[in-house]
């Protein structure tokens, strides 16, 4: 009996973090174990995703034996023991391997509905498979078909939409009043894990110019050194204010940073450029009356964690009609290569020889998620 | 069969297209809860090239710009602000830009075909032989294009102004252009209204100061008064003095100023000319 199309692995959903430490593949290992996996008899193609919340294998094996080949080699690099590692492995064949990568690359099984850095740890999986041979017609298109299947599926939904984390959630709100970060100075006050977070952020999207402040002037300087900016001293944060587009606030201070008269005065000398107020800190940085000045925009922790659970919900409700797109995709897609997988694991008669380890799967058309 | 067309058919369609982009916009954010993008600016677009038919038409039966009554001016108006939005509307395609364009351009059509009295008198040779009298009037129904899709970023300013304060940030606020871009392009779309009304105003000078018997006071005095008061927004924004919602309150402001001016400093044209020495065409206004 022909195994044909399957995918193999672990993932957050039913592995715990420390589990999946344990089976996580370092560069060299992945590397080493795609050379065994290209060793396996019967194996015809393979691809290996390994990202911090899944390790998956995805391939056509013309036997059980073979799938059980590419289980063992797995367990015994990862020195785990292959009866547990049935107990949560995620099982899936035919149709539902080819479901199951379009949503995965799509951000449907991602830890954080619907990110989309996944689709690129996707296509740099398969492109490291296919740059060392080990994909062949059926993966070629299913891949490259599911590339287009999960886009679709991100275009036509409202899945990626919005930023589901408080700092990703700030540095939205600032495109929405400058257009883009590139250009806008940023002062990150207070040198707290928050603050480096939203100020990462930042540059993630293209911000260069960042100032950091701290009562610590020598704290200061050393988070601005990590973030490649520069530093400056807590006391010219009022008098320097006019300088900035946005301001990070996140001190640990008990009383305000930012008053309501330096921003008055800030905002005369530059009336025409909005000020945005982003107070992470608790009790809050900036005088809340700052707000009632024309250009000038707060947005406090709440407000940002309102946005990022409202967004968070609007993706969730995009689940249904997420899934009912990647489920007709997966069966066309099915229907082009159903014929294709199974003359590719015929066309070697011969299986390899039975490794010790997990059992030969039973019925390989049936779905087993986390047996 | 479409040699058959009269203008007003032309126009009558391209309203349509216009109210169709509207409504398809309108249904596509109720639905789906996001413009319609490129379908919007196919529908304007196709509208945009049967309302060029249809005053074209109309050009070629009054001999001239087709300027020579309400309805044509606020046609010539709306296809104004539609030309600049084809232009501009690349870079604004995903935004909610289109979705007003279309709403204002239905209104203005709409509004002129719905209303007999405005296409009542049909003048001809209006411009007589001067070409100079024409492309004042051009020029200065044109700057009312640019400053009818001001009015529609003033708008869109308002609502993101809004939206960012209030901290209601989903639904069609989403597609919103940032402050900044909404800023930026209103001052540009202000300063080249007002280049195009000054142009406008000088080249009808240069003529009154050869033949001031001609001149209908009234509407220069309008025309003047609306320049003076862009003009003077314009100086204040620039100087930073009206800036963000109170910049776009009166961008709003004299826009609906404006095309209110329109239908009243017409009605001056049916009052009996002035004594003209030079009465080469007495139908010669300028706009």
């Amino acid at each position: 009996m022909s195994a044909g199309l399957f995918v193999i692995g672990a993932t957050h959903h039913r592995v715990p973090l420390a589990v999946r430490e344990k089976l996580s593949l370092s560069a060299q290992a992945a590397t080493e174990l795609q050379a065994e996996f290209a060793a396996i008899a019967g194996l015809r193609e393979f691809a290996v995703l390994n990202t911090c919340n899944r390790v998956e294998f995805y391939g056509v094996a013309a036997s059980p034996d073979a799938l059980a080949s590419v289980i063992a080699a797995f367990c015994e690099r990862q020195r785990f023991d292959a009866a547990e590692f049935e107990k949560i492995w995620l099982n899936l064949r035919g149709r539902d391997a080819v479901q199951h990568l379009v949503e995965v690359s799509a951000g449907l099984d991602s830890q954080m509905l619907g990110e989309t850095e996944i689709f690129g740890q996707v296509k740099n999986a398969y492109a490291a498979a296919q740059a060392g041979g080990f994909t062949g017609p059926v993966l070629n298109r299913v891949f490259q078909k599911g590339f287009q299947a999960a886009k679709h599926v991100r275009t036509n939904t409202a899945i990626t939409e919005g930023q589901v984390s408080v700092a990703n959630v700030a540095v939205d709100l600032a495109l929405n009043i400058f257009g883009a970060v590139k250009s806008a100075r940023i002062l990150l006050l207070g040198a707290g894990e928050i603050g480096e977070k939203t100020a990462k952020a930042f540059q993630s999207r293209g911000a260069a110019a960042l100032t950091v402040a701290s009562r610590r002037f020598e704290r200061a300087m050393e988070l601005a050194t990590s973030l490649g900016a520069s530093a400056m001293p807590f006391e010219q944060r009022e008098s320097r204010l006019g300088e900035f587009d946005v301001v990070v606030c996140a001190t640990s201070a008990p009383d305000l940073v930012v008053s309501l008269g330096a921003t008055r005065a800030a905002m005369q000398r530059r009336p025409a450029r909005p000020l945005f107020f982003i107070d992470l800190a608790l009790p809050r940085d900036i005088d809340p009356d700052v707000a009632k000045i024309d250009n000038v925009f707060l947005y406090n922790l709440d407000d940002l964690a309102k946005i990022a659970e409202e967004n968070r919900a609007a993706r969730e409700a995009e689940i249904t009609k997420c899934r009912a797109i990647a489920m007709e995709k997966a069966d066309a897609l099915w229907r082009q290569v159903a014929a294709q997988v199974e003359s590719l694991a015929r066309s070697d008669p011969a299986p390899a020889p039975s490794p010790s380890g997990p059992a030969p799967i039973a019925d390989p058309q049936g779905i087993t998620k986390g047996q | 069969m479409l040699a058959e067309f009269t203008d007003r058919t032309w126009l009558w369609t391209a309203a349509g297209l216009y109210l169709a982009g509207f409504i398809q916009g309108t249904t596509s954010l109720l639905r789906q809860g996001r413009p319609a993008g490129s379908a919007t600016y196919a529908l304007i677009a196709a509208g945009y090239l049967m309302q060029l038919v249809g005053l074209g038409i109309r050009g070629r039966a009054v001999a001239g710009c087709p300027l020579g009554n309400p309805f044509e001016i606020f046609q010539f108006i709306a296809w104004s602000s539609i030309t600049l939005y084809l232009v501009v509307g690349v870079t604004f395609r995903k935004s909610l830009l289109g979705y007003f364009t279309s709403c204002l351009a239905a209104a203005l059509t709409l509004l002129s075909l719905a209303i007999p009295a405005w296409d009542a008198t049909q003048r001809s040779h209006i411009f007589g032989s001067n070409p100079w009298i024409e492309l004042h009037a051009a020029l200065a129904v044109f700057s009312y294009g640019v400053f009818g899709l001001l009015a529609l970023t003033s708008i869109m300013l308002l609502l993101r102004n809004y939206s960012l304060k209030s901290k209601n940030l989903g639904g069609w606020f989403s597609f919103l252009p940032s402050i900044m871009d909404l800023d930026h392009i209103g001052v540009r779309l202000l300063g080249a209204g007002v280049a195009i009304l000054t142009a406008a105003l000088a080249v009808i000078a240069l003529f009154y100061l050869r033949d001031t018997s001609t001149a209908n006071i009234l509407k220069i005095a309008t025309t003047t008064m609306v320049w003076i008061a862009y003009s003077l927004v314009f100086g204040l924004r620039i100087s930073g003095r009206l800036l963000a919602n109170r910049f776009a309150w009166a961008c709003l402001i004299l826009y609906a100023a404006a095309l209110l001016s329109i239908p009243m400093v017409d009605q001056s044209r049916h009052r009996p000319p002035q004594k003209s020495t030079a009465a080469k065409a007495p139908a010669v206004r300028p706009v």
